[in-house]
């Protein structure tokens, strides 16, 4: 039997009543809500940067404000999931290389503060010339473009390290897609920032965003094809309540790609198509996470690979 | 600051932790043969380490209405009756070699103990919840009205005194059998040879080997069945085994992220 060039196990397995062998994460849904604001931060950051470096000072400021708005939000998510909040500061208690979740903390404390610095420092122009306020104003620009690069050289790691977060778990339909929730993310990443940055910033500075849009949905639906055909573990990808994210995902990424590319003289078709985009990124979030809590709260996600797994070392063992 | 990782060697994982001098690995075997389905496992378990009860459940499917390995409940006595066979086991955490909670848990708040066990230190923990989906076994979870993650400490008190754990104590047939690993795996072995001769070929070791996809087990298992009938994974592997690998795949993706911006900002005006 074969299904997309991958074998498909027996479907028939025994199991404990039915019961799942692993548990699924106890994670409510501020976790894929800070998958796709986390994303909107690190995407948003890059832009701030490109657009300070090349003169695009409106795109400059909706960037670097978004970034801020966009990692305030994600540190209430990621608090306000943990079962003590209060303790959240215990994740500052060690630096671990195997806890993706250890890594993404220090990532997000060097991105956070360098991504507020840099947003704070657009408050310059509006400073007194005179006093202590002027010298703020004189700094602003220099203090603000180099906390924006610091928070741009996180960024990508911001985007990424939430794949490798999702997939080193047991949970077999993250696991098994670890290849390739990277390069998702980063593609989410960068078509929700853009879609945000198109609402705000003026159509004369947005051609970077429209090249920015092309380049990540092409990253997302490579990516997610690849998602959609590793055999069973994909199953949760394609059907339920995931599928129909994904799905709704997808159309909405083509639509706000296509919306970004020919709506280039409107700022309300901008706008608009910036709007799907955004949809599109939180969507695609909320079905992986979805696609995750499916497969782990089914024995046969868990038990038919492992089977399959031991019966070809057996078949290899023999030959 | 930083702690030091060095739990991809082989062997005894309280040395490979930064032990000196570590006591003898110590963990369970249980012999699923001699059980007999009585739950004085689970009650020792609660009485001992004071876990709350979960109310009065009756989950109308077999003897067991316990079910899982939950947090409040660190011994699961599983039922699984069938035509051929009536089957009972009791479950608990595996203190694995290689220990995927214990890797991915943020704070520390995990460790290894001397013991080569793994144990959950209350007051550290923050339930972040990284360690439940990351157990190939559903073993650790979260206490609903606490937050925090809680599972078998292999008694770290009890044991540390020199005392058996508490459902090896208690456990009136023998099934649950504690000592040094070493001694357990060899008394295994034996005990298999002994069912094989006896006409009981179905008899078979689970979690014994080091060279299993979680290192071996520090609480391994005698069954009569595949290991999926009593719930257990067939063929569980350490998800942290490919963390390298998803670190290489997350650079790579973010060097793409990366060089795609510096591509649309260099694309000129338009």
């Amino acid at each position: 039997m074969s299904r997309d060039g991958v074998t498909v196990p027996p479907l028939n397995f025994e199991s404990y009543y039915g019961r799942p062998i692993i548990k699924a994460p106890v994670w409510r849904w501020d976790i894929p809500a800070y998958l796709f604001t986390g994303g909107l931060a690190a995407g948003s950051a890059l832009i701030a940067v490109g657009a300070d470096l090349t003169g695009r000072s409106a795109l400059r400021r909706s960037g670097r404000l978004a970034s801020l708005a966009a990692v305030g939000a994600s540190t209430y998510f990621l608090v306000h999931d943990l079962g003590r909040p209060a303790r959240f500061h215990h994740m500052l208690r060690v630096a671990k290389p195997t806890s993706p979740m250890s890594v993404g903390t220090w990532i997000l404390a060097v991105f956070g503060p360098a991504a507020g610095a840099a947003a704070v420092s657009e408050v310059g122009p509006w400073l007194p010339r005179h006093g202590l306020f002027g010298l703020a104003r004189r700094i602003a620009p220099p203090v603000g473009r180099a906390a924006g690069v610091v928070s741009a050289a996180m960024a990508p790691a911001l985007a990424t390290y939430t794949g490798v977060l999702l997939a080193d778990t047991a949970v077999p339909s993250w696991h098994e897609a670890y290849p390739w929730l990277p390069f998702l993310f980063s593609g989410s990443a960068l078509a929700g920032a853009a879609g945000l940055n198109l609402v705000a910033a003026p159509r004369a500075e947005a051609g970077p965003l429209r090249r920015l849009v092309v380049a990540a949905a092409g990253l997302e639906l490579a990516a997610g094809r690849r998602v959609e055909r590793m055999g069973l573990v994909s199953d949760p990808y394609r059907t339920g309540p995931a599928g129909v994210l994904l799905r709704a995902g997808r159309a909405l990424l083509v639509a706000g790609t296509v919306g970004a590319l020919l709506g280039r003289r409107s700022r309300v078709v901008s706008a608009l198509s910036g709007v799907a985009l955004l949809a599109s990124s939180a969507a695609t979030r909320f079905a992986v996470f979805q696609a995750g809590l499916t497969s782990a709260r089914d024995p046969r996600y868990t038990v038919l690979p492992q089977r399959q797994r031991l019966t070809e070392a057996a078949a290899a063992a023999d030959n | 600051m930083t702690e030091t990782i060095t739990r991809y060697e082989p062997g005894e994982p309280a040395a490979a932790a930064g032990y000196v001098d570590a006591p003898p690995r110590m963990g369970f075997f249980t012999d699923t043969t001699l059980c007999i389905g009585c739950k004085a496992c689970e009650v020792a378990c609660k009485e001992w380490n004071q876990v709350p009860a979960t109310g009065l459940d009756l989950l109308g499917m077999s003897y067991d209405n316990t079910g899982a390995l939950t947090a409040n409940s660190w011994r699961h006595v599983a039922f699984v009756e069938t035509d051929a066979h009536w089957l009972m086991m009791s479950d608990v955490c595996k203190h694995c070699t290689r220990a995927a909670c214990l890797d991915v848990c943020p704070t520390g708040s995990l460790f290894r103990t001397e013991f080569g066990t793994v144990v959950v230190q209350e007051d550290i923990c923050n339930g972040c919840g990284y360690c439940i989906p990351a157990c190939p076994y559903g073993v650790i979870d979260q206490r609903r009205d606490d937050g925090r993650a809680w599972k078998c400490t292999l008694c770290y008190d009890r044991i540390g005194a020199g005392m058996t754990p508490a459902c090896a104590q208690a456990c009136p047939t023998e099934s649950i059998q504690y000592g040094p690993l070493d001694e357990l795996r060899d008394r295994a072995q034996s005990r298999v040879q002994l069912l094989h001769d006896a006409g009981v070929p179905e008899a078979r070791l689970y979690g014994h080997d080091p060279a299993d996809g979680v290192g071996g087990d520090g609480a391994f298992f005698l069954l009569l069945d595949e290991p999926e009938v009593y719930g257990l994974p067939p063929d569980p592997v350490v998800t942290t085994r490919d963390l390298p690998r998803m670190w290489r795949r997350a650079g790579a993706a973010a060097l793409v992220m990366a060089a795609v911006t510096v591509a649309a900002f260099l694309g000129g005006s338009s």
